[in-house]
């Protein structure tokens, strides 16, 4: 078998278009051991990163021992990438996991038994309610518990508590791509499907490293440029990605200005007379005020603004405008920058404009960053209300509450949810005082740590964290829950393709772990938690009665999943949503027949005002009369709020590499992987290197306005004036002196996040991690290379593109 | 004709309501959204006074000088801290842009009535900004009033 650390996307299966994808089956097994060894073979999907990709787990002896794709499943027909072969079973069976729960006696963690731990919560929480109510709750999650944690989660914030601070880490990864759609089409869903790869002529990468983040979605883009119909690619990011060196446009912008070279876009598709008017007047509104907004923006001045040649800028529109079909892909370029949805609804916008959906290769996918974010959106755990219901909606907010029994007034739906930031805010301000953070470690993944780590060390809040590890954010907590984690329980997920996977239990967790949805649910009952009869409010005794209970929850909605059964996902491929009566085998594509979400009934929200935020109320868009037609929304390019200026000359980018997911609680486990990527560095371009006195390798020293960090330097192909930091790399592992619940001293800091700026998207709140302004100075010489992959992005500039060599 | 005393209102109130966000930006930094987005719209106000100015300089100066101070609202003389400071102070930045907001439509009917063509212009551009900035206010408002009035200290 081929090196997958080198090749990080495995051996080519070459396809036309309209061809199916060829199957490749890839699989890892413990060294020593052949696939006649394994006892079974257990059903799951891939959670290390958002692919979803279908796997079976090796048991031998009641422990995990390997990971094979599955042939027949669409999303990876057998293949998996390096963080599926070398941290899924590696990074969750290791002697680092927290197998009993612990509290907080005279300052530190000690052991303790599950009924003294959630005795402690309980306590807290029924104290607090009583004293202040329940905005004293929040609750933070992920993008990587099943979807019947989630429900469960949603049920009990929403039923049994009645808070509206709850949300997820998706805020930081999914949380534009799901605003876009709504704002475009009146609910989340993506139009398109994985599919699309197969048959497009044209491939429009929006800010989506998809070779590093994506894997195996990448490798069926290189099986379609190297077969006979190859289509045309086009890139936008400030590096130099594998993507950006296959591409036949690179538009390697500055950050922060997605939207200039957007408005371009459509400027040029519509001088070109490339739009399909009759579906703009079928199935659209806002033509006139998008047509007058983006007016302005010539090829040449967007060029300008963001740094590209004006006559890329005409080649990209081009090839958008006079492709039969297109696929475009959004994710974090655009999602953490600035003008997160406003940009991300131009994409859309440019597909509503040539009627590019619905149809095999004419399609659109806002991608999600992690495995499980979609089903924390369709649940309610990122405080929506669960099944894409509107909370400006009385009607939607009376069907939840007859269907879980509860006063339609407990359920919060009198603002929006808050979002993460916001809840970091008021426990800032002391008026949450109950924080519940499960499998996320807001300790390295947030902006502004410095801010963080004091809010999550102060004594009056109370803090649970839940999770496989001692992180960053669980070393600070007053109780921390070990949890069972993938292949220890059951539970099913679903992908930004829409598909839905299950994921068995193939062994027994560690210790006392337990499963993120008996935990929830050990804490429903405790807290006594009922219905208007009086009976306790969650009666599942286990994932499948959750999933069972969301069937119910989700039935006439867009994910409607009723045609969906435990038994019907096991064995052959995910089925994408929605799945019901009409839909039996699933749907592939979303609006084949031009007709969206966006009746007032039926819609998820009433739409936002794209500069800053302000609702539109539910009056002024009945007003409007949809009708089943998408909304062409937008606003004017504003410059991002932090620009470089002479104190911090260069702009700050942090981003992610092929062979770490997160902060690393499982990639960094893995041996293989951390070989691969093992410390924190950061890229500078050859010019700024030069001009700085930087040579490859050199110690150097990155400051914003909020902190610092200290690193070696990578010499890369980033662009001119940008930084590029991976957002990796926090302290868990640091040979630090104290404590992890301490602040690390400056020489120590590594964690991209001590830089970025507290700020957020006003319509998807999701902070932005992709625009600071900093300087970097040269600390001390180094001895050698960065300790930077070669095989990727971060690749060493003027190295060939087959180096492939770590370091 | 008394349009000029209200174009000069006009013109003021934009310009103190730019002055009042800028304040509540400054005051509220903690806050990054509000901190922000008062800038943003800080320059909106700005742009609003410039595009008004010539047709100011048209009408021309209101021969009674002491008739528009006598209308003109005061700004923010500061902000105020905490959580229920906050919402006061977004209530004060409300109770400005409403009386932009009604002046703006005040102005239009007598623009409409003169066939102004270059005023009627400029309101168009002018106004809808300024409802959107009313109902920013509005929805940052109804976020922060339960956390403020119920459980901030």
């Amino acid at each position: 078998m081929v090196d997958r650390i080198t090749d990080i996307w495995g051996a080519r299966t070459p396809f036309e278009r309209e061809a199916e994808w060829p199957s490749r089956v890839d699989y890892a097994l413990q060294e020593g051991l052949t696939e006649r060894d394994v006892d079974h073979w257990v059903q799951s999907a891939c959670v290390l990163c958002s692919n979803g990709c279908g796997c079976d787990i090796a048991v031998k002896d009641g422990v995990m021992v390997g990971i094979r794709g599955r042939a027949e499943d669409r999303i990876n027909k057998g293949r998996l990438g390096p963080k599926g072969l070398f941290a899924s079973w590696q990074g969750v069976s290791n002697k680092d996991r927290i197998t009993q729960p612990l509290i907080r006696e005279g300052g530190r963690l000690v052991a303790t038994d599950w009924d003294t731990a959630m005795k402690r919560i309980v306590e807290r929480s029924k104290q607090l309610l009583k004293e202040k109510g329940p905005l004293s709750h929040g609750f933070y999650t992920s993008g990587q518990l099943f979807l019947e944690e989630y429900y469960a989660l949603g049920v009990i914030g929403k039923a049994g508590i009645g808070t509206p601070h709850m949300d997820g880490n998706t805020r930081l990864c999914t949380a534009t791509a799901a605003s876009a759609l709504k704002e475009t089409f009146g609910a989340d869903g993506q139009p398109g499907a994985y599919e699309d790869i197969d048959n497009c002529d044209a491939i429009f990468l929006y800010g989506h490293n998809m070779p590093e983040t994506q894997t195996v979605l990448w490798a069926r883009i290189l099986d379609r440029l190297s077969g006979p119909t190859p289509p045309k690619l086009v890139c936008v990011d400030p590096r130099n990605t594998e993507a950006a060196r296959f591409a036949d446009v690179h538009l390697a912008v500055r950050p922060g200005t997605n939207l200039a070279l957007v408005h371009a876009l459509i400027r040029e598709v519509l001088q070109n007379g490339w739009e399909d008017p009759a579906y703009i007047q079928d199935h659209t509104l806002g033509y006139d005020e998008l047509k007058s907004t983006v007016e302005e923006w010539t090829p040449e001045a967007a060029a300008e603004v963001c740094g590209v040649s004006a006559h890329d800028i005409r080649t990209a529109a081009r090839i958008f405008g006079t492709s039969d079909r297109v696929l475009s892909t959004v994710l974090q370029g655009f999602y953490q920058s600035s003008q997160a949805t406003a940009s991300s609804c131009q994409v859309n916008n440019l597909h509503l404009l040539r009627g590019m959906l619905g149809r095999p290769g004419a399609g659109l996918l806002q991608m999600n960053g992690q495995p499980t974010a979609q089903n924390n959106r369709e649940c309610g755990a990122d405080g929506d209300l669960p099944g894409f219901r509107n909370w400006h909606n009385p009607r939607h907010v009376e069907e939840l509450a007859s269907l879980w029994n509860v006063d339609p007034a407990i359920i919060p739906h009198w603002a929006p949810p808050t979002h993460a930031m916001q809840i970091f805010r008021y426990a800032e301000q002391g008026s949450i005082n109950f924080l519940w953070v499960s499998a996320t470690n807001p300790a390295v993944s947030l902006p502004e740590l410095p801010r963080i780590r004091e809010i999550l060390a102060k004594p009056e809040l109370f803090l649970v964290v839940q999770d496989l590890y001692l992180t960053e954010t669980a070393s600070m907590a007053d109780v921390v829950l070990p949890a069972a984690a993938w292949g220890e329980k059951t539970g099913t997920f679903t992908n930004a393709s829409r598909v839905v996977h299950i994921s068995d239990k193939a062994v027994d967790p560690p210790g006392d772990a337990r499963s993120d949805l008996d935990i929830f649910l050990d804490y429903s009952n405790r807290m006594g938690f009922t219905t208007l009869d009086g009976t306790p409010l969650l009666t599942w005794e286990g994932p499948e009665d959750a999933f069972e209970a969301w069937k119910d929850c989700s039935r006439g909605r867009p994910c409607d999943y009723t045609g969906l059964s435990y038994s019907r996902l096991r064995g052959g491929s995910g089925i994408p949503w929605p799945c019901n009566e009409e839909n039996p085998d699933g749907t592939t594509r979303l609006y084949t027949d031009g007709v969206f979400p966006s009746d007032p009934d039926y819609c998820e929200n009433y739409g936002h005002d794209l500069l800053t935020g302000a609702e539109v109320e539910p009056e002024s868009y009945r007003a409007k009369m949809p009708k089943g037609r998408a909304w062409l929304k937008t606003t004017k390019y504003h410059p991002p709020h932090e620009e470089p200026d002479d104190d911090y000359p260069l702009r700050y980018t942090t981003g992610r590499t092929a062979y770490h997911f997160h902060t690393r609680t499982k990639t960094g486990r893995s041996r293989t992987l951390n070989a691969a990527a093992p410390r924190m560095w950061v890229e500078l371009s050859v010019e700024d290197a030069s001009a700085l006195g930087i040579t490859e390798g050199d110690i150097v020293r990155v400051s914003s306005r909020r902190g610092l960090i200290e690193a070696p330097a990578r010499v890369s192909g980033v662009r001119p004036g940008t930084v590029f930091a991976p957002f990796h790399y926090g302290y868990w592992d640091s040979t630090m002196a104290s404590g992890l619940s301490d602040s690390p001293k400056d020489s120590q800091k590594t964690a991209a996040n001590e830089l970025t700026i507290t700020e957020w998207d006003p319509v998807s709140k999701q902070p932005l991690f992709k625009n600071a302004a900093v300087k970097v100075e040269k600390i001390r010489d180094g001895d050698g290379p960065a300790p930077a992959p070669n095989t990727t992005a971060s690749r060493q500039a003027g190295a060939s593109r087959q180096a492939g060599q770590q370091q | 004709m008394n349009l000029n005393i209200y174009l000069g209102l006009l013109h003021q109130g934009e310009a103190t309501l730019a002055e009042s966000f800028r304040q509540v930006s400054e005051g509220h930094g903690s806050e990054p959204d509000i901190h922000f987005l008062c800038q943003t719209l800080a320059k909106q106000c700005d742009k609003h006074g410039e595009v008004l100015l010539p047709i100011v300089e048209r009408y021309g100066k209101d021969a009674s000088e002491h008739e528009p101070e006598r209308l003109h609202a005061q700004g923010l003389s500061e902000t105020r801290s905490g959580p229920v400071g906050l919402l006061r102070d977004l209530q004060d930045l409300y109770l400005l842009a409403s009386l932009v907001d009604v002046t703006w439509t005040v102005v239009n009917q007598a623009g409409s009535a003169l066939r102004d063509a270059e005023l009627l212009a400029v309101v168009e551009q002018c106004h809808k900004e300024t409802e959107v900035q009313l109902s920013w206010l509005q929805t940052r408002m109804k976020q922060a009033a339960p956390q403020a009035l119920l459980v901030a200290d």
